[in-house]
């Protein structure tokens, strides 16, 4: 019994690595790495890296800066309605992403809610990198935030006070004490936020349109507009780019968490 | 009881200490803890004043109320004339700047910095030349004899390098106030003694105020100038150790201190006095005494023998010294003592050895405590189990003042025997308590240092 209970774990743990892996290796493996390389020097290659680049960063720098203060005090303090903000904010995790797309575009579209407004200031949200930008932070902001929160809260709050009694008011406290001892739960959500808002593809579709080559399509949106006009090599090449980013960025978390979470 | 916070109380305080030293570090505090009410009044002159109780007494709480860590119900709490806390005036200065030195029970080093960062951190005044500033954490680091951990992380060091690297942190801001936490507690047995002696030595020498909270009475036998007894939120006494030990203020301060403590139900009989508990066992004492009282027994004072075995000679002589029955007077005064014997039986549960000297616990009704030679325990034969009897000449039972009667306690309520020359005392609550507190905290305000005199009551002078 006990030689079959170990053959079937065996079979099924085979099973499951070669339906994770095998796509994953077939990016790699379809066609020549040269081929890769050069369809990855492409001008739509190009210029959605650089897209992909700059929305994500700005993303990553606007969601730690609202982020980490925010995370902060959810952390620290105890308050009526703290479970509902947190609840609010994890919300995009769960939320189908072209549903999310929608939802900003409601906000902030030409008609929405606040975007009639802005129309009328002559500020168009939709269709330009700023929407990209939107469309990234809201499904990625929850990866930072929730781990940023548990990172916080695992400081000993015994060292703020001492840092407080040795004369460093909370400001001071808060960087010289709790980020430094925050710091790898920091940087590891930052990592799986930027992998994420890396990746954003439905909200990004449907609230910036996303097909504009240089403006707002980013690689995961260069890869569909390829993949529709039958260019699979160039396909495979940015998927291979952000296959390499993703298998970085998640060794780096494990790296920074000490393996000790997933 | 109100839990509407007394703020005219609370800033009166300030007032007095006004007038009084600068030094000082006056704390009164109340707050509604989860099971308790915390009330607590306390002035620290410079000296170290070890506030002492059970887990969960609230003394931690009121250390860190002084650190500006925790915000109590109601407070004022003054350092060196500075108003730290007072909610009356809604005046609540952030810790930083309190200028307390707190001294966390583990030490609560910054794990990502070195013990000489850690030392650095709260420097104060703070030399803008980084040179200046290193040399200023050298001479501590040398002061404490950590020099060789400078460049070490806190998790290298063991538990007494990292109480003196804590100590040489809070040092190092120029605190007005020393408030250790349990400074001994997570260091083990031998790690403790050294560091107890090295810690007495530096607060010498550092000549602050220091209020040192701690669960452990032998722990702070050593260190502290004065101690305060908290239980259940409130203090029940202050006092040396020496005081406690000769007229602890209640039961709980008595099992504390390890001594014995008996109430009872007190008449005059000829010479003696006949101490009647509420059991039904009778004692004798030699001071003059009626009504209810407390009186204490030091266990040194215990003369113990085996039973079924020869008694050695030990204490003085346990036999009445009475003189020869000229008169009536004196043959009542034999007769009495004769009746009411100072004489305990009962099976040994508990034997601790302390150096030369042994701790015997007998498990007689009511319990009793005796302390002997070392010697003399192995010649009689003292170990778990032996039957021995135990008894104390009536000059070695001191009457003692009972605080806790003075306020309405379990104790209080319990029916004992109501003397018939003596009036039943005022039980109205409110006045009791205040009664009490007073009685606790005045003498110490009054000459702050020095051993509190405790205040007289008629028919029961110590000693």
């Amino acid at each position: 019994m006990k030689g079959a209970a170990a053959a079937i774990t065996g079979i099924a743990a085979a099973a499951l690595l070669l339906f994770v892996g095998l796509p994953i290796l077939a990016i790699f493996l379809r066609v020549p790495p040269s081929a890769l390389l050069s369809q990855l020097h492409s001008p739509v290659a190009l210029d959605a890296l650089r897209v992909s680049m700059k929305t994500s960063l700005v993303s990553l720098a606007f969601i730690v800066l609202a982020g980490t203060p925010v995370a902060h005090l959810l952390a620290r303090r105890r308050f009526p309605g703290r479970a509902v903000v947190i609840t609010l904010i994890e919300v995009p995790l769960v939320l189908p992403p072209a549903v999310a797309g929608i939802a900003l575009f409601a906000a902030f579209g030409r008609t929405g809610l606040l975007g009639s407004h802005l129309a009328a200031h002559d500020i168009r949200i939709p269709f330009t990198w700023i929407a990209v930008v939107m469309a990234q932070t809201f499904v990625a902001m929850p990866f930072y935030v929730r781990q940023v929160i548990a990172s916080f809260g695992a400081v000993d709050q015994q060292l703020v006070g001492a840092s407080r009694t040795l004369g460093a008011g909370a400001f001071r406290s808060f960087f010289r004490v709790e980020v430094p001892l925050a710091r790898q739960g920091l940087a590891a959500g930052a990592a799986l936020a930027w992998a994420r808002a890396l990746g954003e593809f439905g909200a990004t579709a449907l609230f910036a349109g996303g097909f504009v080559q240089g403006v707002t399509q980013t690689l995961p949106l260069a890869i569909y507009a390829q993949f529709q006009g039958a260019n699979i090599t160039s396909c495979l090449a940015m998927s291979a780019f952000l296959v390499a980013v993703s298998f970085a960025v998640l060794v780096s978390t494990k790296i920074l968490l000490g393996w000790r979470e997933t | 009881m109100s839990a509407v916070p007394d703020a005219s109380a609370a800033s009166g305080v300030s007032a007095v200490s006004g007038a009084r030293r600068t030094d000082q570090l006056d704390i009164v505090v109340r707050h509604r803890l989860s099971r308790i009410e915390l009330d607590v009044r306390l002035a620290v002159g410079r000296e170290t004043l070890a506030l002492v109780g059970p887990s969960g007494a609230g003394k931690t709480s009121v250390l860190r109320a002084v650190a500006g860590l925790f915000k109590p119900d109601s407070a004022c709490i003054t350092l060196r004339g500075r108003t730290l806390t007072d909610t009356a005036r809604h005046v609540d200065l952030p810790p930083e700047s309190r200028h307390v030195g707190l001294m966390f029970q583990d030490g609560a080093l910054f794990p990502h910095l070195t013990i000489a960062r850690n030392v650095e951190y709260g420097l104060r005044p703070r030399p803008r030349k980084r040179g200046e500033r290193r040399a200023r954490v050298d001479e501590l680091l040398d002061r404490y004899g950590i020099a060789d951990l400078r460049d070490s992380r806190p998790g290298k060091a063991s538990g007494g390098e990292r109480q003196r690297a804590a100590l040489a942190r809070a040092v190092a801001t120029t605190p007005d106030v020393l408030l250790l936490d349990e400074p001994l507690t997570a260091l083990d047995s031998m790690t403790k003694a050294r560091v107890s002696r090295e810690l007495a030595q530096w607060l010498a020498d550092l000549g602050l105020p220091t209020l040192l909270v701690s669960h452990d009475y032998s722990d702070v036998v050593g260190l502290a100038d004065r101690i305060a007894v908290i239980d259940a939120g409130r203090i029940v006494q202050i006092g040396t150790a020496a005081d406690l030990q000769r007229a602890p203020a209640s039961p709980f301060v008595a099992a504390f201190v390890a001594t014995n403590y008996f109430r009872g139900c007190a008449r005059r009989d000829g010479e003696l006095t006949v101490v009647t508990l509420p059991q039904g066992r009778r004692f004798a004492c030699s001071s003059p005494a009626t009504g209810d009282v407390a009186f204490v027994v030091d266990p040194w004072a215990v003369r113990l023998t085996r039973d079924g075995a020869d008694s050695l000679p030990n204490m003085p002589s346990v036999e009445p010294a009475a003189p020869p029955a000229a008169d009536s007077a004196a043959s009542a005064a034999v007769a009495a003592s004769a009746a009411v014997a100072n004489v305990l039986r009962g099976p040994v549960v508990h034997v601790v050895r302390f150096g030369s000297v042994v701790r015997v616990t007998v498990g007689s009704d009511p319990p009793l405590i005796v302390e002997l030679p070392a010697e003399q325990a192995d010649a009689l034969g003292i170990e778990r189990g032996a039957a021995v009897t135990a008894s104390w000449p009536p000059d070695a039972a001191r009457l003692v003042i009972d605080a806790s009667r003075l306020k309405l306690g379990p104790a209080s309520s319990r029916p004992t025997p109501a003397p018939p020359d003596s009036p039943p005392s005022p039980r109205s609550p409110l006045r009791s308590t205040a009664a009490a507190s007073r009685a606790r905290s005045w003498p110490s305000r009054s000459k702050p240092g020095a051993p509190s005199p405790r205040p007289a009551r008629p028919g029961a002078p110590p000693d």
